[in-house]
């Protein structure tokens, strides 16, 4: 069982979350050209690397709001988590 | 190699079965190859054996940081099947079942192949309608599929819950009669030992640590255990793509997750199909030993870890007892995980890349295994004649720019919502 702090609201078990993928996948900005192969970067190519890892996740029993966490992926050891518009 | 039959096996126990070969060597690395395959697992193993077989590349090696058979060739639930609705994918998977029928005598080798069929149960009359689809797109591709009736399932698999006041009651069900279960560990050791037997130099114990690439082309590998020149590699690593591919500055359309299987104590014989629930995510069988063989959903985020979590473990035996009451008084006996290459529309890759002489074999997903001879008979061919052949050319790379996806289940881009 993963225990992860939401940043609002504390520290809950796994089962509170849900989880939302690499958080550093960045949408192409409104009304900028950008080229088609931009966008299919953007949708389809993330971040999985054995290691730290910046993700996202949303307090779906909770607060509901969305979060990072950086985790590593091969101890699923939770270092820190943030809220959504902070940065590591 | 001594032929593996009931005369040598009379033969030997004269000597009380001393003096067999080994059923493969433990080579150390030759300073260059025609072709290198990176990953000594099922997809690997099979790679290796078809390319001395089919295409007569016998100066081979294959590299396992591990032991080969340790990964998600000895992890998995050894379901085969190929009930797809996609051409790309039902060709591909019907060409596999027609390479396991005859797999045990191909390679001397008894993989234990038992087509009894899988039953994937429908809970609504909706759901009935998507599986009289997939069923008639199967037909079509010649893969045998048969509707059920309630009456039917329940004459099959009468351990089902039948009963009046339950959540998901079974309307029915779509099964592939000739889909079934396989010894996983024999697949692996069967094509380790052809592989061999022909001249393939397996090399455990032995990690990529680099590639030489010079203007585009790949002119050699590093390893843990020195540096090997070769002009053709193939990636076959499954859950370890993007730990590779970083160190080939690609990014590849797949994520790394975890799943979990377990299998209860042994019990007399119950169920003699795969069984499959289709109000979630829950699979189950009986093997030989007379153990419950289940699975289900990804833990659900990123990982490396080959061990599971709790909470899904729980999820999904309680989505296996809603479906089979009588799952709840045995006793659990082992739970594992493996790592699973998930793409990013469900369907693997086999392909080309930019780099000449590299190719690619991964995003299996959770169908890895069923896989093994059709992957490794059109990644050989790929690697042999550089080129995809047509079992294949759906698998490309490059779909996820030209829209070509294959997306079986409809799922998009979060591989983890199952």
């Amino acid at each position: 069982m993963l225990h992860i702090k939401c940043p609002h609201c504390g520290m809950r078990s796994q089962n509170e979350f849900a989880y939302g993928g690499d958080a550093s996948v960045k949408r192409p900005e409104l009304n900028k050209e950008i080229s088609d192969l931009e966008w299919d970067n953007f949708v389809y190519l993330r971040k999985s690397l054995r290691g730290k890892h910046l993700e996202l996740w949303q307090h779906i029993s909770g607060c509901r709001q969305w979060f990072k966490v950086q985790r590593d992926t091969a101890t699923h050891e939770i270092f820190k988590t943030l809220k959504a518009n902070e940065d590591i | 190699m001594q032929k593996y039959s009931v005369f040598n096996l009379i033969k030997n126990a004269f000597s009380k079965h001393q003096d067999w070969d080994l059923a493969w060597k433990d080579p150390t690395p030759k300073k260059e190859y025609d072709v290198v395959i990176i990953g000594g697992g099922g997809h690997g193993l099979a790679t290796a054996y078809y390319l001395a077989k089919e295409h007569n590349i016998k100066n081979v090696a294959i590299i396992e940081k591990g032991w080969i058979g340790g990964g998600n060739v000895g992890r998995n639930t050894t379901i085969i099947r190929s009930n797809y609705m996609y051409d790309d994918n039902a060709l591909f998977s019907e060409f596999g079942m027609n390479l396991w029928r005859k797999m045990s005598q191909d390679l001397n080798y008894n993989v234990m192949f038992s087509p009894r069929g899988i039953i994937n149960l429908a809970h609504s009359d909706a759901q009935m309608n998507v599986y009289t689809r997939r069923g008639n797109s199967m037909l079509l591709n010649g893969i045998d599929a048969v509707l059920l009736n309630r009456e039917q399932v329940k004459e099959i698999i009468p351990m089902a819950d039948f009963s009046d006041n339950v959540r998901f009651p079974i309307f029915g069900a779509l099964m592939q009669p000739s889909a079934g279960t396989a010894r996983h560990d024999a697949v692996a050791w069967g094509y380790a030992r052809q592989a061999d037997s022909m001249g393939v130099d397996i090399i455990q114990n032995c990690e990529v640590t680099g590639f030489d690439i010079s203007s585009g082309k790949i002119n050699g590998v590093r390893t843990s255990r020195g540096d090997i020149k070769v002009k053709k590699i193939g990636l076959c690593v499954a859950g370890s793509t993007n730990i590779l591919a970083e160190k080939l500055n690609m990014t590849i359309p797949v994520e790394t997750h975890l799943l979990q299987a377990c299998v209860s104590e042994p019990v007399k014989p119950v169920l003699d199909r795969v069984v499959t629930f289709g109000a979630g995510h829950f699979y189950i069988s009986q093997s030989d030993k007379g153990e419950m063989v289940m699975g289900g959903d990804l833990d659900g985020y990123n990982s490396y870890a080959q061990r599971g979590n709790l909470p899904t473990l729980q999820h999904v035996l309680t989505e296996g007892i809603a479906m089979m009451p009588f799952l709840s008084k045995l006793k659990m006996l082992r739970t594992w995980g493996g790592i699973m290459d998930m793409s990013m529309d469900g369907s693997p890759i086999i392909d080309k890349t930019h780099i000449g002489g590299l190719y690619l074999n991964c995003g299996w997903c959770y169908g890895g295994f069923k896989a093994t001879p059709a992957s490794g008979w059109t990644f050989a061919h790929t690697i042999a004649q550089d080129r995809v052949h047509k079992l294949n050319a759906g698998y490309s790379l490059n779909r996820f720019n030209t829209g070509h996806l294959l997306d079986e289940k409809g799922l998009g881009t979060k591989t983890w919502i199952s």
